[in-house]
């Protein structure tokens, strides 16, 4: 395959951006997108020029590591398929086509270098309270806290959730609701999340607002490009809690 | 946001049930107007539990404070969102995105001045634009009369019910209403047939007096 691919180059957080035209010639549809980067870094790199920057890891949709915006949508999925940006295959592409890469854009992931950004801001909310208080030692029976079938279907859906920051880049108002709704979902569904469920759901929306995050207006971009397919109910699940932790003390 | 823009739907149907008592005739629906004032006999809605008169003014203030803190929470929003958002994309597509939640914010300022128009023109001067308040049916005659203020109603009706759509659906949302994705067809469903019917119900009668009907 032929390609004619237009990247975003900014050379640091304070330097000015721009999309940069590159021809790449030589793409097999069985690469993954990551792959192909890999195949104009080479070429990049044996023509004396800067790579591109970009993040990655696993390459294999299980760490949230990677993730640009294709053609204007984050991760580029075709209609009607779930996948981050190391899964997605050259296959998807026309031969000839042009392909646009842009990083994620959101106030609070801060571009570090051409795709690569920063986006601390999400380890800081799970900080706030993405996590239960126990006592370490010896492992309880797995059946001695049951937990209901419908409840923890829900919670596992919802721990599915690989902070990638995809809903985020999609988001008209770069807001994190969907990331931070899984997390709230999936710890409140379970018996061990109940303890601070009221207080974790205050400082985890402060938390989003104090990072940065803009505010969710119900318009489900977010969802709409989820690799994992967090749902807009999700964020319902954070509103019910909100509202609830409004008439108890647990918390600020 | 969601619970003065509930109050503000709830009013919306209310007000145009009431609009449609001119097909009952001009004296049922001035009857209605002096009615909801307390200028009738009787002493009008809610008398004797309040005094004559009386509720007119507290819904009014009910109204005015929905709309007020509605403007205020719209405007700490956006405000809020704009210095947080990113970068623009130079190339973007959206997947979910509607129309409706697209023009909320100037759908919404386009909405406040038509308001402003519509009080004017019905509360503030009535009979600026025709008829006397006296007998409020004579207003609403002399001005839908006017082709060009039916054409004005039914662009800003398009307008609101579009505002509408999207913010019930929103509304029962941030409120916690969307419980799985069949209660996101329901409120979605339920939220294009409060916009159809307010469209309809709002529009037919100026329609209907343009045409001569009434
Ligand atoms: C007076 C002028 C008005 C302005 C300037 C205005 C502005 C706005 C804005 C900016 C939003 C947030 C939109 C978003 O989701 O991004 C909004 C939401 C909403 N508006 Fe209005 N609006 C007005 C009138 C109305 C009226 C007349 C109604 C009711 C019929 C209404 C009902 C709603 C509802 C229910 C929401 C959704 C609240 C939520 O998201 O929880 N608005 N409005
Ligand atoms: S909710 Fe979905 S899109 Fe957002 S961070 Fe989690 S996996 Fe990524
Ligand atoms: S590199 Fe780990 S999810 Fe894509």
């Amino acid at each position: 395959m032929k390609l004619k691919l237009r990247i975003w180059r900014q050379a640091g957080p304070e330097a000015a951006g721009r999309m940069v035209e590159y021809d790449l010639d030589g793409v097999s549809e069985d690469m993954s997108f990551l792959e192909m980067l890999d195949l104009l870094n080479e070429n990049l790199t044996n023509r004396n020029e800067e790579p591109v920057a970009f993040d990655h890891d696993c390459r294999e949709g299980i760490c949230g590591m990677c993730g640009v915006v294709i053609n204007g949508v984050a991760h580029g999925a075709p209609e009607g398929v779930r996948t981050t940006t190391c899964q997605l295959h050259m296959r998807s592409f026309a031969d000839g086509a042009t392909i646009d890469i842009e990083p994620w854009r959101a106030g609070a992931f801060p571009v570090l270098k051409d795709l690569a950004v920063d986006r601390g801001a999400f380890d800081r909310i799970i900080q706030a309270g993405g996590f239960i208080s126990s006592n370490t030692g010896s492992a309880p029976d797995a059946h001695s806290t049951p937990a209901p079938k419908r409840e923890a279907d829900l919670a596992f859906d919802n721990a599915t959730c690989i902070g990638c920051g995809a809903c985020v880049a999609a988001c008209p108002n770069s807001s994190a609701m969907l990331f931070t709704a899984a997390k709230i979902t999936h710890l409140a569904m379970l018996p061990q999340g109940q303890p601070e469920r009221y207080a974790r759901v205050k400082s985890m929306v402060a938390a989003h607002d104090e990072e940065g995050f803009g505010n969710c207006t119900n318009i489900g971009e977010c969802a709409a490009v989820c690799p994992k397919g967090i749902p807009l109910e999700s964020i319902s699940q954070l509103n019910r809690d909100l509202i609830g932790s409004l008439f108890k003390a647990d918390g600020k | 946001m969601a619970v003065t823009g509930l109050i503000m739907i709830a009013f919306l149907l209310m007000h145009m049930y009431g609009n449609l008592k001119l097909f009952l005739g001009p004296e049922a629906f001035d009857h209605y107007a002096h009615w909801l004032k307390g200028a009738t006999e009787d002493g009008g809605i809610l008398y004797p539990v309040l005094p004559a008169g009386w509720f007119i003014w507290i819904f009014r203030f009910v109204l005015v404070l929905s709309v007020i803190l509605h403007i205020w929470s719209a405007a700490s929003l956006v405000l809020a969102t704009r210095a947080r958002q990113g970068d623009k994309y130079v190339t973007r597509k959206t997947k979910a995105q509607t129309y409706s939640a697209r023009t909320m914010r100037w759908g919404g300022v386009i909405i406040a001045v038509f308001l402003v128009f519509h009080l004017i023109q019905f509360t503030i001067i009535p009979g600026s634009f025709g008829g006397n308040a006296d007998e409020p049916h004579t207003m609403v005659v002399a001005g839908f009369e006017q082709w060009w203020m039916v054409a004005l109603y039914a662009v800003a009706m398009v307008l609101v019910v579009m505002h509408v759509r999207h913010g019930f659906w929103s509304a029962f949302t941030t409120l916690g209403g969307n419980t799985s994705s069949r209660a996101a067809s329901v409120l979605n469903g339920l939220a294009w047939i409060v916009a159809v019917v307010l469209y309809v119900g709002f529009m037919i009668m100026p329609l209907a007096v343009l045409f001569g009907v009434i």
